[in-house]
């Protein structure tokens, strides 16, 4: 963000510059490595056939994201301002893209950081004695447990009542939770303090939310080979099931997975890269962030199966020991003579000679292979089936603590590039009055996304929360980096593109790139775009409610989303990107109606336009 | 004479042969004033689990005729009164309590449990087990006291977090305020140097040669102006 204090010369603002190497790639790394490469990488190797599901993910990653991510890059070092500027410099008519990134930046950091405060509402919890999940609550006159509780499990109680509150359908919004309010206005304050004092702060910052991580997945990966069940999950995870790829489907989520992973058309990489000298080799670092960005998730994925395989082996140790002592009590048999190596054997044999007392007894049948298949992504795999793992291990507190600051660590990362696409553009804009210090503009915008997340602290919060994930976070997305694309190769023209990567790395960009910026990612990314709209529009627009008077509760009611909260997805999905069409039909018109507007970049689109001569930058 | 006193003598006899026979009968399976108790040692002690044996069975009795007086506040009750039948291997065996007063009377079911759950603890611990490998079966344990700190732990991690945070920002914001006020000062004080660190570039020990002026910009072809 530009330091105030010039006021004569406006080209003499000195751009912030990035101290070291290291602390630009860290933030960008961090960025790009975010609570998905955690919850949603590992869960999707596993449904999708294992190791199998690299092939697709990393041809994505190849032909799709890097040459995304390299673009990114280099016209942010280029050009040298945030989404807004840089795309209007390319092509006044396409100056939308840079609004639709801010207004996409602006809408996902206020629910982002709901997930942030989550985990950190987790992480002081986790400092007790026992684990307040661990147990379920006794009801108003200590007779018994919490009839919800009993039903469900002590975990899904807990995120479900204790943290969420949450209502049994989104018509009913319930009211402000205050405990998610404080979480809330914690994460927003360390974000602050963070963006204080703009890429210093967050390059120190990044030192530790980016390297804390590995330190924890490599912890958690030797602590879960020693417990087990783990190399069961292990197996489970890596077998792979060539059959899948036939699967269209897994090639389609392999794509978003990578495009949504990487981080790009957020506007935050472009910042990033904006403040640069022009002369990096960004080519380098493309390839190094992407690299990096797929191998911690398939790092990621190593422990968290290894856990969940364990998880799994306890559950199957705890179903068949409820079996035996049923057995046990019901034949008088002495004790322990029934174990879990032995139990097929005894069930057999009594089954053999009274079979109606066996019946009787309704034993739960004890699968391992059902129990691997328990797998959960998102917010289900860390606050749900990872805490329930985390009480089984012992010194849990540990593991816990550890765990969710892992966590905060990934989502805070991520979250100084989310609200740097905001705040950037903002500084372009020219939207800052001269007298207002950065911080103070900062600290205005981040109260004003506190008080927006605040329905997110509501009794629906959470069914909002996976709206404006399914919504805002998947689709706008896919039409940016299209348009992105689009507007480099052809109307900025792959020439004068290689010319400038000529300029800053030293070399023209080899073939590779050429054609994947040509004609492969812009194609790969239409057939995307296409097949997950047609996707989308295929399964009907339903949630999940918890709802505890539903007759199969503790399963979760599929309801219908009412119609206002549909027409507010699809609000969601478009308005970001309408700026797109906006834009450019508003240059079109100021354009024909001759009148000569103050911006010499509309009649020149020239990145080397002289900018002393430019009085008003319009949108 | 002689038959009456034999009479008296074989009646006296069979009395006591009879009287334990007949404390016998007042244990039974299901019976309505007894409980069945249920014990599992290996999977509380596991390699340290004891053998169940008479010695231990008569360590149960004692306990429960302390259990007993402990309840009635009286010291009547002896091993005597603790009368055990239908033990399996499981351990599992019934016991009922009768009265030291009345050896033919059982003392109510509701009385016993009351005794057994004021003392539930020393029971336990007599055996080194449980309420889970130690079971009354129809005596539910009491639910554990929920423990309620005063302040919810969490409060106080946040508070501490909260706290660096403020104070964090507070520190930064007072820091950088002195600092544009040094630089303010400082620009006042020699205007005339300003021009010269322009143009040396250096402003504010911050370097400027990322400013790429792009009027003067050496690739020609690409200069419309």
């Amino acid at each position: 963000m530009p330091e105030e204090g010039m006021e004569d010369n406006k080209e003499g603002e000195e751009r912030p510059k990035w101290n070291n190497k290291a602390e630009y790639l860290l933030t960008c790394i961090g960025f790009a490595v975010g609570l998905g490469n955690v919850w949603r990488f590992p869960y999707l190797c596993q449904i999708y056939g294992g190791g199998a599901f690299l092939i697709p993910y990393l041809i994505a990653l190849v032909f799709q994201g890097l040459p995304l991510l390299y673009l990114e890059l280099a016209i942010g070092q280029r050009l040298r301002m945030g989404s807004i500027g840089v795309w209007n410099s390319i092509s006044p008519y396409l100056g939308g893209v840079g609004v639709a990134s801010m207004l996409v930046s602006f809408c996902v950091s206020l629910f982002y950081n709901t997930i942030v405060a989550w985990v950190l509402w987790y992480l002081f919890n986790s400092f007790q004695e026992p684990l307040p999940w661990s147990q379920c609550p006794l009801n108003h006159n200590n007779t018994g447990y919490v009839e919800e509780c009993v039903e469900s499990t002590p975990v899904n109680y807990f995120w479900y009542r204790q943290t969420l509150n949450i209502t049994p359908n989104m018509e009913t919004s319930g009211s402000l939770q205050w405990w998610l309010v404080v979480s809330l206005a914690t994460a927003w304050s360390i974000v602050y303090i963070c963006f204080v004092r703009g890429i210093k702060t967050i390059g120190k910052a990044v030192y530790f939310t980016a390297t804390f991580p590995y330190l924890v997945l490599t912890i958690f990966l030797v602590r879960a080979l020693t417990l087990p069940g783990s190399s069961e999950g292990l197996i489970y995870l890596f077998t792979p099931d060539w059959e899948i790829l036939k699967n269209p489907q897994v090639w389609l989520d392999a794509a978003t997975q990578i495009f949504f992973s990487l981080s790009v058309a957020f506007g935050g990489l472009i910042s990033f890269s904006s403040y640069n000298s022009q002369k990096n080799n960004c080519e380098r670092d493309a390839v190094l962030v992407g690299v990096i960005n797929s191998a911690t998730s398939i790092y990621a994925s190593i422990p968290i199966f290894a856990i969940l395989g364990f998880k799994a082996h306890t559950n199957y140790v705890t179903c068949l020991n409820g079996n035996i002592l049923a057995l046990t009590n019901e034949f008088d048999i002495s004790d322990m003579n029934i174990t879990v190596e032995n139990y097929e054997q005894w069930f057999d044999s009594l089954n053999g000679t009274h079979p109606s007392r066996v019946s009787d007894l309704k034993l739960k049948t004890c699968d391992l292979q059902t129990f691997l298949d328990q797998s959960a992504s998102g917010t289900g795999l860390a606050f749900i089936v990872f805490t329930e793992a985390v009480i089984s291990m012992p010194g849990s507190q540990v593991w816990a603590v550890l765990f969710f600051i892992m966590l905060f660590s990934l989502g805070l990362s991520s979250m100084f590039g989310n609200l740097e696409g905001v705040l950037t553009p903002l500084h372009d804009l020219k939207l800052v009055p001269k007298w207002m210090p950065n911080e103070l503009f900062t600290a205005i915008i981040c109260l004003l996304l506190f008080l927006m997340a605040l329905i997110f602290c509501l009794g629906s919060g959470n069914y909002w929360l996976e709206i404006f994930n399914s919504y805002v976070g998947s689709v706008p997305f896919l039409i940016i980096a299209f348009f992105e694309i689009i507007a480099v190769a052809y109307i900025y023209g792959i020439g004068r593109f290689s010319d400038d990567l000529e300029f800053m790395t030293g070399h023209r960009p080899n073939i590779f790139w050429k054609v994947c910026w040509l004609v492969i990612s812009p194609l790969m990314l239409f057939v995307v775009l296409v097949a997950y709209v047609a996707v989308q529009a295929q399964t009907p627009p339903t949630y999940a409610a918890w709802n505890p008077d539903y007759v199969n509760f503790p399963n979760t009611e599929v309801l219908p989303y009412p119609d206002w909260v549909f027409a507010i997805c699809v609000l969601l999905s478009s308005v970001p990107v309408i700026s797109i069409p906006l834009v450019a039909i508003y240059r079109l018109i100021c354009c024909m109606s001759g009148r000569h507007s103050k911006d010499s970049l509309h009649n020149n689109p020239n990145p080397y336009a002289n900018e002393d001569y430019v009085v008003e930058l319009l949108l | 004479m002689r038959c009456l006193r034999m009479l008296v003598r074989i009646l006296v006899l069979l009395y006591l042969a009879g009287a334990p026979a007949l404390a016998q009968t007042l244990c039974q399976p299901n019976a309505s004033n007894g409980y069945r108790v249920r014990i599992s040692i290996k999977t509380a002690l596991g390699n340290q689990a004891y053998e169940w044996n008479e010695n231990e069975m008569f360590l149960f009795r004692a306990t429960m005729a302390f259990a007993m007086r402990r309840y009635y506040k009286t010291e009547t009750y002896n091993v005597d009164n603790i009368i055990v039948c239908n033990q399996t291997r499981r351990v599992s065996f019934w016991f009922v309590v009768i009265s030291p007063e009345n050896p033919t009377m059982l003392i109510p079911k509701a009385d016993v449990e009351k005794a057994v759950s004021m003392s539930r603890h020393r029971i336990n611990n007599a055996f080194l087990l449980t309420d889970r490998t130690l079971e009354f079966l129809g005596i539910y344990p009491t639910l554990a006291e929920p423990v309620n700190p005063d302040t919810p732990p969490w409060l106080i991690v946040f508070g501490v977090v909260i706290g660096a945070v403020f104070a964090g920002i507070i520190a930064l914001l007072v820091s950088s305020l002195l600092q544009k006020r040094r630089k303010e000062k400082g620009m006042m004080e020699d205007g005339q140097d300003e021009e010269d660190r322009q143009m040396k570039g250096v402003e504010n020990g911050i370097n400027l040669d990322g400013i790429y002026n792009r009027g003067f910009t050496d690739d020609d072809r690409f200069t419309k102006l």
